[in-house]
């Protein structure tokens, strides 16, 4: 039996995505600034992607900027606005939870001037409103923080903190890394008062290689990539037209009976960790109830290194990550897990379980059974 | 504008009358090298010598690295090949080639000249004189010296005329296939990708076998090892990569030995079942990366321990080489970065704190004993459901 619970790594673009990405590419393949009727025909479905996402936000449909995925994003978001408006202050804030497309960028930003502060979460991923409001100062210009945690689902008040920063100085700009909450949860920037957010297409069943960053009509940012002048001169390069359609079909379906899924998502995180609990030492990380996220489970199983596991579990047919993908292949303490104040020999066995709408019960309880063999064998031999 | 390129090989020269073995076996290597270097080439032996003439476009720096590849060459000269027009001509010819091999004048020569074909209307010590004034006529900058000139510009009159002056480096050592076969034991590590090296520079084919251990060690550190192998072959020629499942092995160990002596009298195991494969597949010797002391199972007393196990030699090529050494080889031969992934490989999974150092092989033997009621049978099963991968 195959089961992949590696959903916030990636997930299984749905059937629909696919064909019509591949219609794209083989039928409908013109350039949407060429003036032929092909062209024409690319651009109309950049407009149909670009209505479905902002029907979706609640936004205006010329607030929606097509990028190459979560990442490039996340990078314009920060280094666009801090650059964009550094002559109002040269402070920035965030966690320090944050994915490295944030916190990467924001490490660039301090070389080239900025000042940086970190928010420290609690023990299980939260971020506080009060700590932000501590931390805004006179030159502070933007605020970034996630939605949903990548390694444990922590969902952070991002609300509030809209609502907290606007009342203190409406001029700071806020960003909102959505990449894991975009399509699991509802999210209304505007209501919110959020001013930038970052999604992906490959997390919510679209394809790789292409992402939105949603902006105010209001906020100064500046370009970040150069050339033709496409994206209103925002974010030049040819549309990735097969990629916008894919992920304007993605988000339509994803949040089509979304209210059912994420009830059905909650039930199978549920069952999943009463099932790991009738495991000894068995630590779940973050949110187990619906402050978490509703597709993502972080344990750690203590005595077994999540590398071995993880293969082992591989053996079986089951895909998992240990801790976060992205930092797995190196060797790195999850900064997540280090911030949450997690023991660092139970960080070593973290593993990552994460659903999407295509995951079972039956394939939980499968998994379940794999661990129910795997772990006591596997705790007999451990490094002495 | 180069066509050809001159072979120099040096050890081969005085392997009496197997000499043609050597030889042939070189020109199968460099056939295998130039098989991936773009263009097509004709391999030739003539009168002691070997071409390799371009009959086709070819990329000449391209070549130039496969060829550097290539155990047993000391020397490559890229070679011009010019019609016999008369000495006229040739002039001509010689001052085109000097003028785009060496832009900067400001060099001391001689003129080499020899006559393969003896009714070339001059004699050697007159193409010399004759052809030595041509060239400081037209690049006055030049000068000649006979006893340690910067260029010797080499005159070959056979059916055509071949012009040479430069000798990039080659590999040296002995062309593969002309010093039997030896077993490998490739880690994912630094060091035994360098001593397969060392190994096959020395005219010596390879088979590898490498220690896999699921769900412990991951796909990727086989693909790793795959890897690894390949940049080996590029040397070695191609080889069989030996994949063998050792975790059962492992963990029964793991149970049954004091955990200290679990990393020597595990390798003692892989030793012997790297013999195994040895044997069926006609090597002659085992081949390791161990160096003394670089870690507790490579100490004397631990190097005594492992290879006390087998009766075929145990090749050693790093064993006096300090860890600097074996990395500046493994640059030079591509293999260090890949070595440095980080995955676990089996030796370092199960590894104690404290592993012995000096491990007293009465005692070893002794607690090995704990394994013997299965442990053959699990080796039988190891090796049979071994998988076999192609490399290069």
């Amino acid at each position: 039996m195959e089961v992949y619970l590696d959903n916030s790594a990636t997930t299984r673009a749905y059937p629909e995505v696919a064909s019509l990405v591949a219609e794209i590419m083989t039928k409908e393949y013109g350039n949407p600034a060429s003036m032929h009727l092909k062209g024409v025909e690319a651009e109309s479905y950049i407009k149909a992607s670009k209505k479905t996402i902002a029907g979706i936000l609640k936004v205006q449909e010329k607030e929606i900027f097509y990028t190459s995925g979560g990442t490039e994003a996340d990078n314009w978001a920060l280094m666009g606005a801090a650059y964009a408006n550094a002559r109002m202050g040269r402070h920035l804030i965030t966690t320090r939870i944050e994915h490295p497309a944030v916190l990467k960028t924001m490490e660039h930003l301090e070389e080239q001037g900025f000042e940086v502060t970190y928010l420290p979460v609690d023990s299980l991923g939260r971020v506080y409103p009060e700590d932000v409001q501590r931390a805004i100062r006179r030159d502070t210009i933007l605020v970034s923080v996630m939605y949903v945690n990548n390694e444990v689902g922590t969902i952070q008040p991002i609300e509030e903190i809209g609502a907290l920063i606007k009342r203190i100085d409406p001029r700071i700009l806020f960003h909102v890394d959505a990449v894991q909450g975009f399509g699991k949860l509802r999210l209304f920037p505007k209501r919110w008062n959020i001013d930038m957010v970052s999604v992906s297409g490959h997390k919510i069943h679209g394809p790789k290689g292409v992402g939105f960053l949603y902006i105010d009509d209001k906020v100064k940012i500046q370009p970040m990539i150069f050339g033709g002048g496409q994206q209103k001169n925002y974010r030049s390069g040819t549309e990735n037209v097969p990629g916008v359609a894919g992920i304007g079909k993605a988000a339509e379906l994803i949040y089509r009976d979304l209210d059912e899924d994420t009830k059905r998502l909650y039930g199978l995180k549920k069952r999943f960790i009463e099932g790991l609990g009738q495991m000894d030492q068995i630590y779940i990380n973050g949110p187990q109830d619906e402050e978490g996220a509703p597709h993502i489970v972080s344990a750690s199983i203590a005595g077994i290194r999540s590398e071995v596991l993880l293969h082992a579990l591989e053996e079986k047919g089951v895909c998992v990550s240990a801790g976060s993908a992205c930092s797995s292949h190196k060797h790195t303490v999850s900064a997540t897990l280090e911030s949450m104040g997690i023991d660092k020999q139970l960080m070593d066995t973290t593993l990552r379980f994460s659903f999407s709408v295509f995951t079972t019960e039956e394939e939980i309880d499968y998994t379940l059974q794999c661990l129910y063999e795997l772990v006591p064998m596997l705790r007999r031999y451990t490094r002495r | 504008m180069f066509t050809a390129f001159l072979i120099k090989y040096a050890e081969i020269g005085v392997k009496g009358k197997n000499r043609y073995l050597f030889e042939e076996a070189l020109v199968r290597q460099i056939e295998f090298a130039l098989s991936k270097v773009e263009g097509e080439f004709e391999v030739r032996r003539t009168q002691g010598r070997i071409y390799v003439d371009a009959v086709s476009d070819f990329d000449f720096d391209e070549t130039v690295e496969g060829l550097q590849k290539v155990f047993g060459i000391s020397g490559i000269c890229p070679v011009v090949y010019v019609e016999d027009k008369g000495f006229d001509e040739l002039c001509k010819e010689v001052i085109n080639f000097i003028d785009q091999v060496y832009p900067d004048k400001n060099k001391t020569f001689k003129v080499s000249a020899r006559r393969a074909r003896k009714n070339y209307p001059k004699e050697s010590m007159e193409i010399n004189a004759d052809l030595g004034g041509v060239i400081l006529d037209a690049f006055p900058e030049m000068r000649v010296d006979v006893h340690k000139p910067d260029f010797i510009l080499n005159v070959e009159i056979r059916e055509k005329i071949y012009l040479y002056s430069q000798i990039l480096p080659g590999p040296g050592g002995m062309p593969v296939g002309t010093g039997g076969k030896a077993m490998l034991l490739l880690s994912g590590g630094i060091d035994s990708p360098v001593a397969g090296y060392m190994i096959s520079k020395r005219g010596v084919t390879l088979e590898a076998v490498y220690f896999h251990a699921p769900p412990y060690t991951s796909e990727r550190a086989k693909q790793k090892v795959v890897d690894l192998a390949q940049y080996v072959s590029a040397y070695a020629g191609p080889m069989k990569l030996h994949v063998i499942n050792f975790t059962d092995i492992q963990l029964y160990i793991y149970d049954k030995c004091p955990h200290d002596e679990l990393t020597i009298i595990m390798r003692r195991y892989m030793m012997r079942i790297a013999e195994k494969i040895a044997g069926e597949t006609e090597c002659l010797g085992l081949v390791t990366g161990e160096s003394i002391g670089q870690v507790a199972s490579q100490t004397m007393q631990a190097l005594a321990a492992t290879n006390e196990v087998c009766t075929m030699p145990v090749y050693r090529p790093l064993i006096a080489f300090d860890k600097q050494d074996i990395v500046d080889i493994a640059e030079k031969i591509n293999t260090y970065e890949t070595s440095i992934q980080p995955f676990e490989d089996c030796c370092t999974i199960f590894v104690a704190k404290h592993p012995v150092t000096k491990p007293n092989l009465k005692i070893i033997r002794a607690h090995e004993q704990n394994v013997f009621d299965k442990i053959d049978e699990m080796v039988e099963e190891a090796l049979a459901g071994r998988e076999i991968i192609e490399i290069g």
